[in-house]
């Protein structure tokens, strides 16, 4: 397949970014994943635990960094300075690898992204030479703001995290996409495939998720629904879909060599 | 000499270095990363990095996560 997207200097074929939290275990985790045909996959940063078993297999073992592109996030900082902290610490730890996705939320409640902090936390990553993923509430002067700023992606919320409320505002969504020339991701609010595809009719380049696919009944079916979704919308998108008509229709059937007197019409 | 490992304090010898730390705390091998009184150690730094008295420690590793 030849429409592939570039992200800081990397050719990606699959346009959906997964997540790996809130799976029952690494095996779930593993196979979700492999169904998701995802080729870049967030990790958040914790402490270890330290005097547990120490055999214990950990999450880069099976999505080792080697067949994944791993993108560490910031989630749960709540400033600039815990952020930017996370991001080196998560530098440090993959040897060097320098692409993030920073995030930085507003209030617990709704993890809305706090955007002032956002801004500070990108320009010192950005300056210390990360290559910065960035969650972003979908204004599209903040997102421009972020592109000339230096992110190499601009990832607007379709609706908050883990809500599954889909994309509430495609109209914003669409604006940015339009504005800006690096990649443009849907993250957060995606349910269910249908919204994944609605992302990818909007022109976006990607989608990530990560509770659409964990928190289903049946995570792996999901992560390949979710997989067709992407691809089914982006097909979409290049193809060009028809105009709408309102109050109009437009049969499919030629209206020449009818047989029949119309009574009607 | 009294030290912070991930906020939970820890008794370690005087002169014990990053590397013994990590040997002590079984995690040779493991990937993790290293931050002492939030500045980076990097682990090529473990074997000469010594600890202090008070030094905060804090161990990382990846989760899931979105």
């Amino acid at each position: 397949m030849s429409d592939t997207f570039e992200l800081a200097g990397k050719t990606y074929t699959s346009r959906l970014l997964v997540g790996t939290g809130k799976y029952k275990n690494l095996e779930e985790t593993k196979a979700a994943i492999e169904a998701s045909g995802a080729e870049i996959v967030t990790v958040a940063i914790r402490r270890t635990n330290i005097g547990q078993n120490p055999n214990e297999p950990s999450l880069l073992d099976v999505i080792p960094p080697e067949r994944y592109t791993i993108l560490p996030n910031t989630a749960g900082c709540f400033d600039a300075e815990s952020a930017i902290r996370t991001c080196q610490l998560a530098r440090e730890l993959l040897d060097g690898h320098s692409l993030v996705k920073l995030e930085v939320l507003g209030d617990a409640e709704t993890l809305y992204p706090n955007m002032v902090e956002t801004l500070k936390a990108a320009r010192v990553l950005i300056d210390d030479g990360f290559d910065v993923m960035v969650y972003t509430s979908d204004d599209p002067i903040i997102a421009k703001e972020l592109e000339d700023m230096g992110c190499v992606a601009v990832m607007p919320l379709g609706s908050l995290i883990g809500s599954g409320m889909g994309i509430i505002n495609p109209y914003n969504i669409r604006m940015i996409k339009e504005k800006l020339t690096v990649p443009v991701l849907v993250d957060a609010g995606v349910g269910t495939a249908s919204d994944a595809a609605v992302a990818m009719e909007l022109g976006c380049d990607g989608v990530l998720m990560n509770t659409a696919i964990a928190a289903a009944k049946e995570p792996v079916r999901m992560a390949r629904a979710m997989k067709l979704a992407v691809e089914a919308g982006r097909e979409a998108y290049l193809a060009g879909r028809m105009p709408q008509r309102i109050y109009t229709a437009s049969p499919s059937s030629p209206d020449e060599g009818i047989f029949f007197t119309r009574k009607r019409a | 000499m009294q030290i912070f490992v991930n906020g939970e304090p820890k008794t370690v010898a005087e002169g014990t270095t990053a590397q013994q730390l990590v040997e002590q705390l079984e995690l040779t091998g493991k990937r993790i990363a290293m931050e002492r009184n939030q500045s980076i150690v990097p682990r090529s730094q473990y074997a000469q990095t010594e600890l202090r008295e008070g030094d905060r420690i804090e161990i990382i590793h990846a989760v899931g996560g979105g």
